[in-house]
Protein backbone atom coordinates (compact mmCIF):
# COMPACT_ATOMS: atom_id res chain seq x y z
CA UNK A 1 0.00 0.00 0.00
CA UNK A 2 1.58 2.68 -1.05
CA UNK A 3 0.60 5.88 -0.22
CA UNK A 4 2.44 8.56 -1.13
CA UNK A 5 2.14 11.46 -3.37
CA UNK A 6 2.45 10.82 -7.14
CA UNK A 7 5.68 12.93 -8.06
CA UNK A 8 6.49 12.38 -11.22
CA UNK A 9 10.90 12.16 -11.41
CA UNK A 10 10.24 10.72 -7.82
CA UNK A 11 8.32 8.10 -9.69
CA UNK A 12 10.52 7.11 -12.40
CA UNK A 13 13.24 7.27 -9.98
CA UNK A 14 11.99 4.62 -7.73
CA UNK A 15 11.38 2.70 -10.63
CA UNK A 16 14.55 2.63 -11.55
CA UNK A 17 15.55 2.09 -8.39
CA UNK A 18 13.00 -1.10 -8.34
CA UNK A 19 14.41 -2.23 -11.19
CA UNK A 20 17.74 -2.48 -9.52
CA UNK A 21 16.58 -4.19 -6.53
CA UNK A 22 14.18 -6.65 -8.16
CA UNK A 23 17.07 -8.49 -10.46
CA UNK A 24 19.34 -10.23 -8.83
CA UNK A 25 16.52 -12.14 -7.11
CA UNK A 26 14.42 -12.73 -10.09
CA UNK A 27 17.18 -13.46 -12.46
CA UNK A 28 17.87 -16.24 -9.78
CA UNK A 29 13.72 -17.24 -9.84
CA UNK A 30 13.96 -17.24 -13.70
CA UNK A 31 17.10 -19.36 -14.35
CA UNK A 32 16.56 -21.87 -11.51
CA UNK A 33 12.77 -21.89 -11.00
CA UNK A 34 10.72 -20.63 -13.38
CA UNK A 35 12.17 -21.91 -16.17
CA UNK A 36 12.92 -25.05 -15.20
CA UNK A 37 9.25 -25.70 -14.16
CA UNK A 38 8.27 -24.89 -17.68
CA UNK A 39 10.66 -27.09 -19.14
CA UNK A 40 9.76 -29.69 -17.22
CA UNK A 41 6.19 -29.52 -18.54
CA UNK A 42 7.78 -29.27 -21.88
CA UNK A 43 9.75 -32.40 -21.33
CA UNK A 44 7.04 -34.40 -20.10
CA UNK A 45 5.19 -34.55 -23.11
CA UNK A 46 8.37 -36.19 -24.61
CA UNK A 47 10.41 -39.10 -24.78
CA UNK A 48 13.10 -37.09 -23.84
CA UNK A 49 16.94 -38.20 -25.67
CA UNK A 50 19.14 -36.62 -22.87
CA UNK A 51 21.82 -36.83 -24.91
CA UNK A 52 20.32 -35.30 -27.76
CA UNK A 53 17.58 -33.35 -26.84
CA UNK A 54 16.58 -32.38 -30.38
CA UNK A 55 15.72 -35.95 -31.28
CA UNK A 56 13.55 -36.37 -28.64
CA UNK A 57 10.10 -37.59 -29.89
CA UNK A 58 6.73 -36.05 -28.91
CA UNK A 59 4.64 -38.51 -27.52
CA UNK A 60 1.76 -36.52 -26.31
CA UNK A 61 0.29 -37.87 -23.00
CA UNK A 62 1.83 -41.08 -23.03
CA UNK A 63 4.33 -40.48 -20.31
CA UNK A 64 1.54 -39.89 -18.50
CA UNK A 65 -1.38 -42.22 -19.02
CA UNK A 66 2.30 -44.99 -18.62
CA UNK A 67 2.00 -43.62 -14.77
CA UNK A 68 -1.80 -43.40 -13.94
CA UNK A 69 -1.26 -47.71 -15.66
CA UNK A 70 1.56 -48.26 -13.93
CA UNK A 71 1.45 -50.65 -10.63
CA UNK A 72 4.43 -49.33 -9.34
CA UNK A 73 3.29 -45.64 -9.45
CA UNK A 74 -0.11 -46.41 -7.77
CA UNK A 75 1.94 -48.17 -4.87
CA UNK A 76 4.04 -45.07 -4.70
CA UNK A 77 0.71 -43.23 -4.63
CA UNK A 78 -0.74 -45.33 -2.01
CA UNK A 79 2.58 -45.20 0.05
CA UNK A 80 2.69 -41.65 0.24
CA UNK A 81 -0.80 -41.31 1.10
CA UNK A 82 -0.84 -43.47 3.96
CA UNK A 83 2.52 -41.94 5.12
CA UNK A 84 1.05 -38.66 4.84
CA UNK A 85 -2.25 -39.62 6.96
CA UNK A 86 -0.53 -41.11 10.01
CA UNK A 87 2.30 -38.19 10.14
CA UNK A 88 0.04 -35.35 9.91
CA UNK A 89 -2.67 -36.88 12.23
CA UNK A 90 0.17 -38.25 14.48
CA UNK A 91 2.40 -34.81 14.50
CA UNK A 92 -1.26 -32.93 15.00
CA UNK A 93 -1.96 -34.54 18.24
CA UNK A 94 1.23 -34.85 19.69
CA UNK A 95 2.61 -31.89 18.69
CA UNK A 96 -0.64 -29.92 19.96
CA UNK A 97 -0.77 -31.72 23.59
CA UNK A 98 2.69 -30.70 23.85
CA UNK A 99 2.10 -27.31 22.98
CA UNK A 100 -1.03 -27.18 25.78
CA UNK A 101 1.83 -28.53 28.57
CA UNK A 102 4.48 -26.59 27.47
CA UNK A 103 2.09 -23.50 27.83
CA UNK A 104 2.01 -23.92 31.46
CA UNK A 105 3.48 -22.55 34.25
CA UNK A 106 6.14 -25.46 35.11
CA UNK A 107 10.03 -25.98 36.27
CA UNK A 108 12.43 -26.53 33.32
CA UNK A 109 10.20 -25.53 30.61
CA UNK A 110 12.63 -23.63 28.37
CA UNK A 111 14.85 -26.94 28.77
CA UNK A 112 12.15 -29.24 27.84
CA UNK A 113 11.01 -26.79 24.88
CA UNK A 114 15.35 -27.23 23.77
CA UNK A 115 14.86 -30.78 24.19
CA UNK A 116 11.73 -31.10 21.75
CA UNK A 117 13.47 -29.17 19.31
CA UNK A 118 16.93 -31.01 19.04
CA UNK A 119 15.63 -33.84 16.32
CA UNK A 120 13.87 -30.65 13.90
CA UNK A 121 17.10 -29.62 13.69
CA UNK A 122 19.25 -32.59 12.95
CA UNK A 123 19.29 -33.60 9.57
CA UNK A 124 17.08 -35.66 7.74
CA UNK A 125 20.18 -37.79 6.26
CA UNK A 126 21.15 -38.69 10.21
CA UNK A 127 18.07 -39.11 11.30
CA UNK A 128 16.79 -41.51 8.62
CA UNK A 129 20.16 -43.38 9.00
CA UNK A 130 19.61 -43.59 12.60
CA UNK A 131 16.43 -45.00 12.22
CA UNK A 132 17.38 -47.55 9.72
CA UNK A 133 20.09 -48.42 12.38
CA UNK A 134 17.26 -48.63 15.12
CA UNK A 135 15.33 -50.76 13.26
CA UNK A 136 17.72 -53.14 11.44
CA UNK A 137 16.53 -56.40 11.34
CA UNK A 138 19.41 -58.92 12.94
CA UNK A 139 20.05 -56.45 16.12
CA UNK A 140 18.55 -53.03 16.18
CA UNK A 141 17.39 -51.34 19.16
CA UNK A 142 13.29 -51.66 18.26
CA UNK A 143 13.37 -55.26 17.75
CA UNK A 144 15.17 -55.82 21.24
CA UNK A 145 12.98 -53.55 22.78
CA UNK A 146 9.70 -55.56 21.66
CA UNK A 147 11.66 -58.64 21.79
CA UNK A 148 13.47 -59.41 25.25
CA UNK A 149 12.16 -56.06 27.19
CA UNK A 150 8.61 -56.12 26.42
CA UNK A 151 8.06 -59.55 25.39
CA UNK A 152 5.58 -58.73 22.56
CA UNK A 153 7.68 -60.96 19.70
CA UNK A 154 9.53 -63.89 19.78
CA UNK A 155 11.32 -63.08 16.93
CA UNK A 156 13.17 -60.86 15.22
CA UNK A 157 11.12 -58.60 12.84
CA UNK A 158 12.95 -57.96 9.85
CA UNK A 159 11.26 -54.43 9.32
CA UNK A 160 13.05 -53.52 5.95
CA UNK A 161 12.72 -56.70 4.06
CA UNK A 162 9.00 -55.79 4.16
CA UNK A 163 7.16 -54.30 2.12
CA UNK A 164 4.62 -52.96 4.76
CA UNK A 165 6.43 -53.20 7.65
CA UNK A 166 9.48 -51.15 6.10
CA UNK A 167 7.17 -48.21 6.02
CA UNK A 168 6.82 -48.07 9.87
CA UNK A 169 10.34 -46.85 10.69
CA UNK A 170 9.76 -44.09 7.74
CA UNK A 171 6.68 -43.02 9.70
CA UNK A 172 8.01 -43.21 12.56
CA UNK A 173 11.06 -40.77 11.86
CA UNK A 174 9.28 -38.02 10.10
CA UNK A 175 7.13 -38.14 13.12
CA UNK A 176 9.90 -38.14 15.66
CA UNK A 177 11.26 -35.47 13.75
CA UNK A 178 8.29 -33.17 13.19
CA UNK A 179 6.36 -33.20 16.44
CA UNK A 180 8.64 -30.34 17.65
CA UNK A 181 8.30 -28.06 15.25
CA UNK A 182 4.30 -28.47 15.42
CA UNK A 183 4.57 -27.90 18.53
CA UNK A 184 6.36 -24.74 18.70
CA UNK A 185 4.05 -23.50 16.27
CA UNK A 186 0.72 -24.26 18.38
CA UNK A 187 2.79 -22.71 21.14
CA UNK A 188 3.04 -19.49 19.53
CA UNK A 189 -1.27 -19.69 18.43
CA UNK A 190 -1.52 -20.51 22.20
CA UNK A 191 0.05 -17.66 23.26
CA UNK A 192 -2.01 -14.86 21.75
CA UNK A 193 -4.59 -16.43 23.45
CA UNK A 194 -5.82 -14.36 26.44
CA UNK A 195 -5.52 -15.46 29.72
CA UNK A 196 -8.45 -13.11 31.03
CA UNK A 197 -10.76 -15.02 28.08
CA UNK A 198 -9.71 -18.29 30.08
CA UNK A 199 -9.82 -17.46 33.30
CA UNK A 200 -13.46 -15.61 33.28
CA UNK A 201 -14.63 -19.02 31.92
CA UNK A 202 -13.01 -20.88 34.38
CA UNK A 203 -14.76 -18.40 37.24
CA UNK A 204 -18.06 -19.19 35.29
CA UNK A 205 -17.64 -23.16 36.06
CA UNK A 206 -16.51 -24.07 32.55
CA UNK A 207 -14.67 -27.18 32.58
CA UNK A 208 -10.75 -27.98 31.19
CA UNK A 209 -12.53 -29.75 28.78
CA UNK A 210 -15.30 -27.52 28.03
CA UNK A 211 -11.75 -24.52 27.82
CA UNK A 212 -10.17 -26.66 25.62
CA UNK A 213 -13.14 -27.50 23.03
CA UNK A 214 -14.97 -24.34 23.41
CA UNK A 215 -12.30 -21.44 23.64
CA UNK A 216 -8.93 -22.88 22.89
CA UNK A 217 -9.54 -25.29 20.08
CA UNK A 218 -11.43 -22.74 18.04
CA UNK A 219 -9.53 -19.74 18.73
CA UNK A 220 -6.63 -22.44 16.89
CA UNK A 221 -8.24 -22.42 13.90
CA UNK A 222 -6.01 -20.49 11.91
CA UNK A 223 -2.75 -21.97 12.90
CA UNK A 224 -4.54 -25.34 12.64
CA UNK A 225 -5.75 -25.36 9.11
CA UNK A 226 -2.02 -23.62 8.10
CA UNK A 227 -0.30 -26.88 9.76
CA UNK A 228 -2.53 -29.17 7.97
CA UNK A 229 -1.54 -27.73 4.76
CA UNK A 230 2.02 -27.38 4.92
CA UNK A 231 2.04 -30.91 7.09
CA UNK A 232 0.68 -32.21 4.07
CA UNK A 233 2.64 -30.51 1.61
CA UNK A 234 5.72 -32.08 3.37
CA UNK A 235 4.66 -35.55 3.21
CA UNK A 236 3.55 -35.56 0.10
CA UNK A 237 7.02 -34.10 -1.16
CA UNK A 238 8.56 -36.87 1.53
CA UNK A 239 11.59 -38.13 -0.28
CA UNK A 240 15.21 -38.52 1.98
CA UNK A 241 13.99 -40.74 4.41
CA UNK A 242 12.04 -43.30 2.00
CA UNK A 243 15.54 -42.88 -0.40
CA UNK A 244 17.85 -43.54 2.30
CA UNK A 245 15.60 -46.41 4.66
CA UNK A 246 13.93 -48.54 2.06
CA UNK A 247 15.63 -47.28 -1.25
CA UNK A 248 11.99 -48.94 -2.93
CA UNK A 249 12.82 -51.85 -1.22
CA UNK A 250 11.80 -54.65 -1.44
CA UNK A 251 10.66 -55.00 -5.28
CA UNK A 252 9.77 -51.56 -5.79
CA UNK A 253 6.91 -51.51 -3.21
CA UNK A 254 7.90 -48.68 -0.91
CA UNK A 255 8.75 -45.93 -3.16
CA UNK A 256 7.19 -42.50 -2.19
CA UNK A 257 6.49 -40.37 -5.44
CA UNK A 258 9.34 -38.49 -5.61
CA UNK A 259 11.77 -41.43 -4.95
CA UNK A 260 9.96 -43.06 -7.56
CA UNK A 261 10.23 -39.88 -10.06
CA UNK A 262 13.94 -40.10 -8.55
CA UNK A 263 14.28 -43.19 -10.23
CA UNK A 264 12.91 -43.29 -13.22
CA UNK A 265 15.01 -40.57 -13.97
CA UNK A 266 18.65 -40.84 -12.96
CA UNK A 267 18.65 -44.72 -13.03
CA UNK A 268 16.56 -45.08 -15.75
CA UNK A 269 17.44 -41.59 -17.75
CA UNK A 270 14.03 -41.84 -18.93
CA UNK A 271 13.59 -38.11 -17.84
CA UNK A 272 10.39 -37.90 -19.99
CA UNK A 273 8.70 -40.08 -17.50
CA UNK A 274 10.29 -38.66 -14.51
CA UNK A 275 8.99 -35.15 -15.45
CA UNK A 276 5.44 -36.23 -15.80
CA UNK A 277 5.66 -38.12 -12.57
CA UNK A 278 6.70 -35.18 -10.72
CA UNK A 279 3.68 -33.02 -12.86
CA UNK A 280 0.93 -35.28 -11.96
CA UNK A 281 2.28 -34.70 -7.89
CA UNK A 282 2.44 -30.86 -8.97
CA UNK A 283 -1.12 -31.37 -10.42
CA UNK A 284 -2.67 -33.09 -7.40
CA UNK A 285 -0.77 -30.84 -4.37
CA UNK A 286 -1.99 -27.02 -6.63
CA UNK A 287 -5.74 -29.10 -6.43
CA UNK A 288 -4.84 -29.42 -3.00
CA UNK A 289 -3.63 -25.74 -2.36
CA UNK A 290 -6.53 -24.06 -4.40
CA UNK A 291 -9.44 -26.37 -1.69
CA UNK A 292 -6.63 -24.89 1.47
CA UNK A 293 -7.01 -21.71 0.40
CA UNK A 294 -10.49 -21.58 0.08
CA UNK A 295 -10.59 -23.35 3.52
CA UNK A 296 -8.20 -20.53 4.94
CA UNK A 297 -10.04 -17.66 3.55
CA UNK A 298 -12.88 -18.34 5.67
CA UNK A 299 -13.48 -16.28 8.18
CA UNK A 300 -11.69 -17.06 11.62
CA UNK A 301 -13.14 -17.35 14.96
CA UNK A 302 -16.58 -17.56 15.64
CA UNK B 1 -7.47 -25.51 44.39
CA UNK B 2 -4.19 -25.42 45.30
CA UNK B 3 -3.60 -28.96 45.25
CA UNK B 4 -5.37 -29.27 42.18
CA UNK B 5 -2.90 -27.30 40.76
CA UNK B 6 0.11 -28.89 42.10
CA UNK B 7 -1.57 -32.23 40.35
CA UNK B 8 -2.03 -31.07 37.12
CA UNK B 9 2.04 -29.52 37.46
CA UNK B 10 2.61 -32.98 38.67
CA UNK B 11 0.85 -34.88 35.71
CA UNK B 12 2.52 -32.42 33.16
CA UNK B 13 6.17 -32.59 34.09
CA UNK B 14 5.97 -36.48 34.15
CA UNK B 15 4.29 -36.23 30.39
CA UNK B 16 6.90 -33.54 29.75
CA UNK B 17 9.51 -36.86 30.63
CA UNK B 18 8.08 -39.44 28.91
CA UNK B 19 8.35 -37.24 25.80
CA UNK B 20 11.54 -36.48 26.95
CA UNK B 21 12.80 -40.04 26.56
CA UNK B 22 11.04 -41.04 23.30
CA UNK B 23 13.09 -37.55 22.16
CA UNK B 24 16.16 -38.53 23.89
CA UNK B 25 16.76 -42.38 23.39
CA UNK B 26 17.27 -42.43 19.87
CA UNK B 27 19.92 -39.56 19.96
CA UNK B 28 21.29 -41.21 23.11
CA UNK B 29 21.77 -44.37 21.10
CA UNK B 30 23.61 -42.33 18.19
CA UNK B 31 26.11 -41.28 20.66
CA UNK B 32 26.81 -44.08 22.69
CA UNK B 33 27.06 -45.69 19.23
CA UNK B 34 29.83 -43.51 18.45
CA UNK B 35 31.61 -44.44 21.21
CA UNK B 36 31.63 -48.33 20.65
CA UNK B 37 34.14 -50.35 19.21
CA UNK B 38 32.78 -51.80 15.72
CA UNK B 39 32.55 -55.66 17.97
CA UNK B 40 29.36 -53.85 20.03
CA UNK B 41 27.39 -52.31 17.40
CA UNK B 42 25.14 -54.88 17.36
CA UNK B 43 25.52 -56.01 21.01
CA UNK B 44 22.19 -56.81 22.56
CA UNK B 45 21.98 -55.81 25.45
CA UNK B 46 22.75 -52.38 24.02
CA UNK B 47 25.33 -50.80 26.52
CA UNK B 48 23.97 -47.55 27.17
CA UNK B 49 27.38 -46.21 28.56
CA UNK B 50 29.95 -47.71 26.31
CA UNK B 51 32.46 -49.78 28.32
CA UNK B 52 35.28 -49.81 26.68
CA UNK B 53 34.26 -46.73 25.15
CA UNK B 54 36.31 -45.48 21.86
CA UNK B 55 37.22 -42.62 20.00
CA UNK B 56 38.46 -44.78 16.92
CA UNK B 57 35.27 -43.95 15.48
CA UNK B 58 35.45 -40.41 15.04
CA UNK B 59 39.16 -41.06 14.24
CA UNK B 60 38.79 -43.34 11.43
CA UNK B 61 36.09 -41.35 10.45
CA UNK B 62 37.78 -38.25 10.14
CA UNK B 63 41.13 -39.36 8.33
CA UNK B 64 39.47 -41.29 5.64
CA UNK B 65 37.04 -40.55 2.50
CA UNK B 66 37.95 -37.11 2.85
CA UNK B 67 35.98 -36.36 5.33
CA UNK B 68 37.39 -33.44 5.99
CA UNK B 69 36.98 -32.22 2.60
CA UNK B 70 33.22 -32.86 2.67
CA UNK B 71 32.99 -30.72 5.83
CA UNK B 72 34.97 -27.76 4.42
CA UNK B 73 32.68 -28.36 0.84
CA UNK B 74 29.53 -27.70 3.06
CA UNK B 75 31.03 -24.60 5.22
CA UNK B 76 31.41 -23.49 1.87
CA UNK B 77 28.30 -23.74 0.29
CA UNK B 78 26.56 -23.18 3.64
CA UNK B 79 27.82 -19.85 4.13
CA UNK B 80 28.01 -18.40 0.78
CA UNK B 81 24.63 -19.91 0.13
CA UNK B 82 23.38 -18.13 2.97
CA UNK B 83 25.16 -14.78 2.00
CA UNK B 84 23.52 -14.80 -1.01
CA UNK B 85 20.55 -16.03 0.03
CA UNK B 86 20.46 -12.60 2.30
CA UNK B 87 21.52 -10.18 -0.18
CA UNK B 88 19.19 -11.44 -2.87
CA UNK B 89 16.14 -11.74 -0.45
CA UNK B 90 16.45 -8.51 1.52
CA UNK B 91 16.88 -6.62 -1.61
CA UNK B 92 13.44 -8.12 -2.70
CA UNK B 93 11.74 -7.62 0.21
CA UNK B 94 12.72 -3.91 0.51
CA UNK B 95 11.44 -3.48 -3.26
CA UNK B 96 8.42 -4.87 -2.41
CA UNK B 97 8.05 -3.63 1.37
CA UNK B 98 8.83 0.21 0.52
CA UNK B 99 8.85 0.92 -3.37
CA UNK B 100 6.49 1.87 -5.92
CA UNK B 101 6.60 -0.32 -9.58
CA UNK B 102 4.47 -1.99 -12.13
CA UNK B 103 3.15 -5.34 -11.58
CA UNK B 104 4.05 -5.42 -8.16
CA UNK B 105 1.26 -7.06 -7.28
CA UNK B 106 1.91 -9.97 -9.95
CA UNK B 107 5.85 -10.07 -9.45
CA UNK B 108 5.00 -11.29 -5.61
CA UNK B 109 2.56 -13.81 -6.91
CA UNK B 110 5.37 -15.55 -8.96
CA UNK B 111 7.74 -15.29 -5.90
CA UNK B 112 4.48 -16.75 -3.79
CA UNK B 113 4.88 -19.46 -6.43
CA UNK B 114 7.94 -20.58 -5.44
CA UNK B 115 6.58 -21.49 -1.82
CA UNK B 116 4.34 -24.14 -3.13
CA UNK B 117 6.13 -25.93 -5.74
CA UNK B 118 7.62 -28.94 -4.48
CA UNK B 119 11.51 -28.81 -4.61
CA UNK B 120 12.34 -32.11 -5.81
CA UNK B 121 9.83 -32.02 -8.93
CA UNK B 122 12.30 -29.33 -10.28
CA UNK B 123 15.50 -31.30 -9.94
CA UNK B 124 15.24 -32.52 -13.62
CA UNK B 125 15.32 -29.18 -15.42
CA UNK B 126 17.89 -27.77 -13.16
CA UNK B 127 19.88 -30.72 -13.79
CA UNK B 128 19.65 -29.58 -17.58
CA UNK B 129 20.36 -25.90 -16.50
CA UNK B 130 23.01 -26.99 -14.65
CA UNK B 131 24.99 -28.80 -17.41
CA UNK B 132 24.05 -25.85 -19.79
CA UNK B 133 25.72 -23.33 -18.24
CA UNK B 134 28.53 -25.13 -16.62
CA UNK B 135 27.62 -25.64 -13.27
CA UNK B 136 27.38 -29.74 -13.20
CA UNK B 137 29.62 -30.70 -10.67
CA UNK B 138 30.88 -27.74 -8.58
CA UNK B 139 29.82 -26.26 -6.09
CA UNK B 140 28.45 -22.79 -7.35
CA UNK B 141 26.04 -24.56 -8.58
CA UNK B 142 24.76 -26.05 -5.15
CA UNK B 143 24.98 -22.61 -4.08
CA UNK B 144 22.73 -20.57 -6.75
CA UNK B 145 20.07 -23.52 -6.63
CA UNK B 146 19.96 -23.32 -2.60
CA UNK B 147 20.10 -19.07 -3.10
CA UNK B 148 16.99 -19.61 -5.00
CA UNK B 149 14.81 -22.22 -3.62
CA UNK B 150 15.09 -20.15 -0.34
CA UNK B 151 14.57 -16.73 -2.11
CA UNK B 152 10.51 -17.16 -1.99
CA UNK B 153 10.04 -17.74 1.61
CA UNK B 154 12.81 -15.61 3.09
CA UNK B 155 11.95 -12.46 0.96
CA UNK B 156 8.24 -12.59 2.02
CA UNK B 157 9.68 -13.10 6.15
CA UNK B 158 12.06 -9.89 5.44
CA UNK B 159 9.10 -8.19 3.86
CA UNK B 160 6.91 -8.73 6.90
CA UNK B 161 10.12 -7.58 8.93
CA UNK B 162 11.08 -4.27 6.92
CA UNK B 163 7.04 -3.10 6.89
CA UNK B 164 7.33 -2.67 10.61
CA UNK B 165 10.05 -0.66 10.26
CA UNK B 166 8.83 2.83 11.50
CA UNK B 167 8.60 4.74 8.19
CA UNK B 168 8.85 8.04 9.30
CA UNK B 169 12.96 7.64 10.01
CA UNK B 170 12.79 7.35 5.71
CA UNK B 171 11.07 10.63 5.27
CA UNK B 172 13.50 12.83 7.04
CA UNK B 173 16.02 11.13 4.82
CA UNK B 174 13.97 10.97 1.76
CA UNK B 175 13.90 15.40 3.05
CA UNK B 176 17.40 15.36 2.99
CA UNK B 177 17.91 13.49 -0.87
CA UNK B 178 18.91 10.37 0.23
CA UNK B 179 18.44 7.42 -2.39
CA UNK B 180 16.21 4.08 -1.74
CA UNK B 181 19.64 2.80 -1.61
CA UNK B 182 21.39 4.89 1.44
CA UNK B 183 17.77 4.19 2.98
CA UNK B 184 17.95 0.09 2.57
CA UNK B 185 21.07 0.11 3.95
CA UNK B 186 21.75 2.80 6.28
CA UNK B 187 18.02 2.58 7.98
CA UNK B 188 16.22 -0.78 7.16
CA UNK B 189 19.23 -3.13 7.49
CA UNK B 190 20.39 -1.91 10.63
CA UNK B 191 17.23 -2.03 12.41
CA UNK B 192 16.29 -5.31 10.98
CA UNK B 193 18.61 -7.59 13.23
CA UNK B 194 16.21 -10.50 14.75
CA UNK B 195 14.37 -10.87 11.06
CA UNK B 196 17.82 -11.09 9.23
CA UNK B 197 19.29 -13.34 11.86
CA UNK B 198 16.16 -16.00 11.19
CA UNK B 199 16.66 -15.71 7.77
CA UNK B 200 20.84 -16.54 8.39
CA UNK B 201 19.15 -19.45 10.55
CA UNK B 202 16.99 -20.43 7.76
CA UNK B 203 19.15 -20.35 4.77
CA UNK B 204 22.16 -21.92 6.50
CA UNK B 205 20.28 -25.16 7.54
CA UNK B 206 18.83 -25.82 4.50
CA UNK B 207 22.26 -25.21 3.27
CA UNK B 208 23.68 -27.58 5.87
CA UNK B 209 21.71 -30.44 5.45
CA UNK B 210 20.46 -30.36 1.91
CA UNK B 211 20.57 -33.84 0.50
CA UNK B 212 18.95 -34.16 -2.98
CA UNK B 213 20.15 -31.78 -5.31
CA UNK B 214 23.64 -32.10 -4.28
CA UNK B 215 23.11 -36.04 -4.84
CA UNK B 216 22.24 -35.15 -8.24
CA UNK B 217 24.13 -32.18 -9.16
CA UNK B 218 28.34 -33.54 -7.60
CA UNK B 219 29.82 -36.15 -9.43
CA UNK B 220 33.07 -36.19 -8.38
CA UNK B 221 34.43 -37.18 -4.25
CA UNK B 222 36.21 -33.66 -4.60
CA UNK B 223 33.17 -32.00 -4.75
CA UNK B 224 30.82 -33.66 -2.15
CA UNK B 225 29.36 -32.15 0.76
CA UNK B 226 28.48 -33.73 4.26
CA UNK B 227 24.91 -34.86 4.01
CA UNK B 228 26.11 -36.81 0.41
CA UNK B 229 29.56 -37.81 2.65
CA UNK B 230 28.15 -39.13 5.51
CA UNK B 231 24.76 -41.06 3.41
CA UNK B 232 27.43 -42.24 0.86
CA UNK B 233 29.81 -43.81 3.66
CA UNK B 234 27.19 -45.72 4.99
CA UNK B 235 25.54 -47.39 1.83
CA UNK B 236 29.55 -48.68 1.33
CA UNK B 237 30.37 -49.55 4.78
CA UNK B 238 26.55 -51.17 6.08
CA UNK B 239 27.32 -52.22 9.57
CA UNK B 240 30.02 -49.41 10.40
CA UNK B 241 27.37 -47.38 12.59
CA UNK B 242 30.06 -46.37 15.08
CA UNK B 243 31.68 -44.21 11.68
CA UNK B 244 28.62 -43.06 10.68
CA UNK B 245 27.19 -41.46 13.44
CA UNK B 246 30.94 -40.41 14.45
CA UNK B 247 30.74 -38.80 11.64
CA UNK B 248 27.07 -37.66 11.87
CA UNK B 249 28.12 -36.21 15.15
CA UNK B 250 30.94 -33.59 13.83
CA UNK B 251 28.21 -32.72 11.50
CA UNK B 252 25.66 -31.43 14.12
CA UNK B 253 28.49 -29.61 15.79
CA UNK B 254 27.81 -26.53 13.63
CA UNK B 255 23.98 -26.53 13.99
CA UNK B 256 24.74 -27.14 17.57
CA UNK B 257 26.02 -24.30 18.19
CA UNK B 258 24.07 -22.25 15.87
CA UNK B 259 20.88 -23.27 17.91
CA UNK B 260 22.55 -22.44 21.41
CA UNK B 261 23.86 -18.81 19.76
CA UNK B 262 20.27 -18.07 18.04
CA UNK B 263 18.36 -20.12 20.07
CA UNK B 264 15.64 -17.35 20.75
CA UNK B 265 15.59 -15.86 17.01
CA UNK B 266 15.10 -20.50 15.74
CA UNK B 267 11.64 -20.27 18.08
CA UNK B 268 10.87 -16.10 16.19
CA UNK B 269 12.10 -17.64 13.20
CA UNK B 270 9.54 -20.16 13.42
CA UNK B 271 6.62 -18.34 14.52
CA UNK B 272 7.37 -15.57 11.88
CA UNK B 273 7.33 -17.83 8.94
CA UNK B 274 4.54 -20.21 10.65
CA UNK B 275 1.90 -18.02 11.26
CA UNK B 276 2.55 -16.12 8.45
CA UNK B 277 3.75 -18.39 5.60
Amino acid sequence: MMSRSPHAPRAKYQFVSALLFLLPGFLLLFVFFLGPLVYSFRISFFDWNFAHPERSVFVGFENYLGQINNPIFHRAVINTAVYTFFTVVAKLVLGFFAAIVLNQKIPARSFFRVAYYLPVITSWVIVSLLFMYMFSGMGGLVNYLLKDVFHLINKNIIWLADPILALVPVILVDIWKGVGWVAVIFLSGLQTISKELLEAAEMDGATPWQRLTRITLPLLRGTTVFLVVVLILGGLNSYVPFQLITHGNPMDKTHSILTLMYRATFSRMDFGNGAAISYLLTLFVFALSVVQLKMLNKPIGE
Amino acid sequence: MRKANHLRNFASILILLVGLGVVAIPIWYMVSTAFKPQTMVFEMPPQLWPNPATINNFIKAVTTDHFLLYFWNSVKVSITATLLTLTVSSMLAFAFARLTFPWKEQLFYVLLLGMMVPPVMLIIPQFIVSQKLGLYNNLTGLILVYATMNISMQTFLLRGVFENVPRELEEAAMIDGASPFVIFVQIILPLSGPGLAVVVINSFLYSWEEFTWANVNIADSANRTLPIGIALFQSEHLTEWGQVFSASLIALVPVIILFLVFQRYFVEGISTTGIKG
